[in-house]
């Protein structure tokens, strides 16, 4: 498991990839991806290219990542989702929070 | 130096040790000194010195079996031994680590690398002394919790086993301490017959995957209890688990609500993976689809309560389970998946086996039994076929009103989305002769009700419901009638009489801004089994003790009635 995270040019977008399983283990990195960053990004987008697996606690952190974000306005999109990935959100209803491409 | 040591000398040869002795005091520690082997072990046991310098060949007994010793008495405590010798083959050295040596000095002495070594000797012995310290801290720390787990669970158990987890048409598989790794099964029978059951899976493990069990069991159960209906026990749960859990804490769940003889299964899953709903002699599979977000993410303005409404025959039989059934992996870390799941479901022969064989195809692919998963399999029966225990109240009843009379009317801005009965109940139910009808009573209630609004203020046919297609329909314009109506009423008049002996009588009158409806051919009408329509008016008609209707079919009188106290 490896999370990078990366302010687009402008600082207003922050990218942050997944590598791996996303899940409680990945707590402390996935706040600090966020919490750690220099800006304040209007919006975020999470890259789960590499992410094998997830489960109930990295959907309770993507609820945190919102929350953070400021809530019903946030604006956060999951990109690059696996067929499994998608799955896991869509049990959850998670596109009715989150943009999933 | 930090700590003055104490250490022990082991040394035939009277030079040899006062020379050593000398090294170890001038480097501030205190020497003790034996001269053979059996000595050393002695004075080890007596004075637990915290070092030992050892020779090899010593009389009596000599080095490797009096290290041998020492460090057999030492136990878990690291007393590094030094071996002193002047044997330089290779096999002999391999000896003195063999007898548990820790390192070894070459005669004649070097004082500086002997000092050297008692530092490095007495570095590592710290060291293990800090690994037992932490370790037994752990160890405390870990009992403390699992005390604490064992009260949190036994006041647990107490909550969740109250319900009904234990009637012969459930089964179910839930690990001794589900309750940590986040699961959760409740089921209640309903005041009104058939039964609530939920079964939720809260995010993460330990305690905090814990904690949200309590508060969501409250709800489930004083709700199901009291009368509530599923959409009102989904709503106050959602808000309950929103209002007190951190955000990213949250509840997968499944809540069923089975009623037995108006035959209907209503489901509302929020994030569980897909159940099961096995129908018919063909075992037909219905998948019960998560459609809504977890319960305790949405705020309560939100949150959607809508669920999915099926017709049920005797027989048919839910299966729910946990991510840990379809997650569970084999060896090659493949997870066993749907479509194993519903493999087992088509070579099935036999459905009341049909629980045991998905149990034993997870073991069989797993290639080992576990017990961290959660299922259930609740099977519609005939009523009468439970034991069902009798409704308990806190007060005997006896100071409530003996004679009155009172009259509810309920508009369309209340029909949309509030539910009476709990309330009417609550009131009746303080009469005490009622009490032991409540099932009964609450039945009765549910159909006039559900009769008065569904037939009378918003005009649906229950004819619709014949088939599933038609039942499906039915309940679809059925909230697309109540959303959208804006006149109608359904009025209930409650009288109550009392005689002093105990003995007593309750007169419901229920009216509706229907056009009215001729019950008797609407009785006569009354379908057989196989209709999924019309069961409401002969259950009236069954449970209370009279019931009749006027000229105008505009509305029905029942009766309770109830005998003197013994």
């Amino acid at each position: 498991m490896a999370i990078t995270s990366l302010p687009s040019a402008d600082g207003k977008e922050l990218t942050i990839s997944i590598q791996g399983r996303f899940d409680f283990g990945a707590h402390q990195d996935f706040r600090d991806s966020y919490e750690r960053v220099g800006t304040t990004p209007e919006r975020y987008v999470i890259d789960l290219k590499g992410t094998t697996y997830l489960d109930s606690s990295a959907l309770g952190m993507l609820l945190l990542l919102r929350d953070h974000a400021g809530g019903d306005s946030a604006e956060i999109k999951l990109i690059n989702c696996s067929p499994d990935v998608r799955k896991i959100l869509a049990i959850s209803n998670f596109e009715q929070l989150f943009s999933i491409q | 130096m930090a700590d003055r040591l104490s250490i022990l000398i082991a040394e035939d040869n009277a030079a040899d040790r006062m020379l050593l002795s000398t090294i170890v005091n001038r480097q501030g520690h205190r020497a003790l000194t034996a001269s053979n082997g059996l000595e050393a072990v002695a004075l080890f046991q007596a004075e637990r010195p915290r070092l030992v310098l050892m020779d090899a060949l010593m009389p009596v007994m000599d080095g490797f079996e009096a290290a041998r010793r020492i460090k057999l008495l030492a136990g878990d405590a690291l007393v590094p031994i030094i071996f002193l010798t002047s044997l330089s083959e290779d096999e002999a050295l391999v000896r003195c680590l063999d007898a548990g040596g820790d390192d070894f000095l070459a005669k004649p002495y070097n004082r500086v690398i002997l000092e050297a070594k008692i530092k490095a000797m007495d570095r590592l012995r710290r060291l293990q002394e800090t690994v037992l310290h932490q370790r037994d801290l752990i160890a405390r720390h870990n009992e403390h919790l699992l005390t604490e787990q064992r009260v949190a669970k036994a006041v647990f158990d107490k909550v969740a086993h109250s319900g009904c987890l234990s009637s012969p048409n459930i089964r179910y598989l839930q690990s001794p301490y589900a309750l940590f790794n986040g699961d959760l099964l409740l089921a209640a029978f309903k005041p009104s017959g058939g039964m609530h059951v939920l079964l939720g899976d809260f995010t993460g493990h330990g305690l905090p995957a814990a904690i949200g069990a309590m508060p969501l069991a409250e709800v489930f159960y004083s709700m199901t209890a009291k009368g509530y209906a599923m959409a009102d026990i989904l709503r106050e749960a959602n808000a309950k688990l929103k209002r007190i859990l951190p955000v990213g804490v949250f509840c997968c769940a499944t809540l069923l609500n089975l009623s037995f003889q108006r035959r209907v299964l209503e489901v509302w899953n929020g994030g569980l993976p897909d159940g099961y709903l096995r129908r018919g002699e063909q075992g037909d599979l219905v998948p019960l689809v998560s459609r809504h977000l977890p319960l305790g993410v949405l705020e309560p303005t939100t949150f959607d309560d809508k669920y999915e409404v099926y017709p049920l025959e005797t027989g048919d039989r839910v299966f729910l389970w946990s991510d840990g059934v379809l997650e569970t992996c084999n060896v090659d870390g493949e997870a066993f998946g749907e479509e194993r799941l519903r493999a087992v479901f088509r070579a099935n022969q036999e459905p009341e086996k049909l629980f045991d064989e998905i149990q034993q195809a997870v073991v069989d692919f797993r290639g080992e039994a576990h017990d961290d998963i959660s299922m259930l399999e609740v099977t519609l029966v005939e009523e009468e076929s439970l034991n069902r225990p009798p409704q308990t109240f806190t007060d005997s009843g006896l100071m409530g009103a003996l004679d009155w009379s009172a009259s509810f009317e309920y508009r369309a801005r209340t029909l949309k989305r509030f539910n009476p009965l709990p309330y009417l109940m609550q009131l009746l139910l303080d009469v005490q002769g009622l009490r032991a009808q409540a099932g009964a009573l609450y039945t009765v209630f549910a159909e006039l009700y559900s009769n008065a609004l569904e037939h009378g203020v918003i005009g649906l046919d229950s004819s619709l419901k014949r088939d599933a297609l038609g039942f499906a329909r039915y309940y679809q314009a059925r909230s697309e009638r109540l959303a959208k109506l804006e006149d109608g009423y359904v009025r209930f008049h409650l009288e109550v009489q009392q005689a002093e002996d105990g003995s007593g009588r309750l007169a419901v009158r229920v009216e509706d801004s229907g056009p009215g409806f001729d019950v008797a051919t609407a009785l006569k009408a009354q379908p057989s089994n196989e209709l999924l329509c019309g069961r409401g008016l002969r259950l009236i008609s069954q449970l209370s003790s009279n019931c009749d209707w006027p000229e105008d079919g505009k509305g029905l009188r029942v009766e309770f009635v109830w005998p003197a106290q013994a």
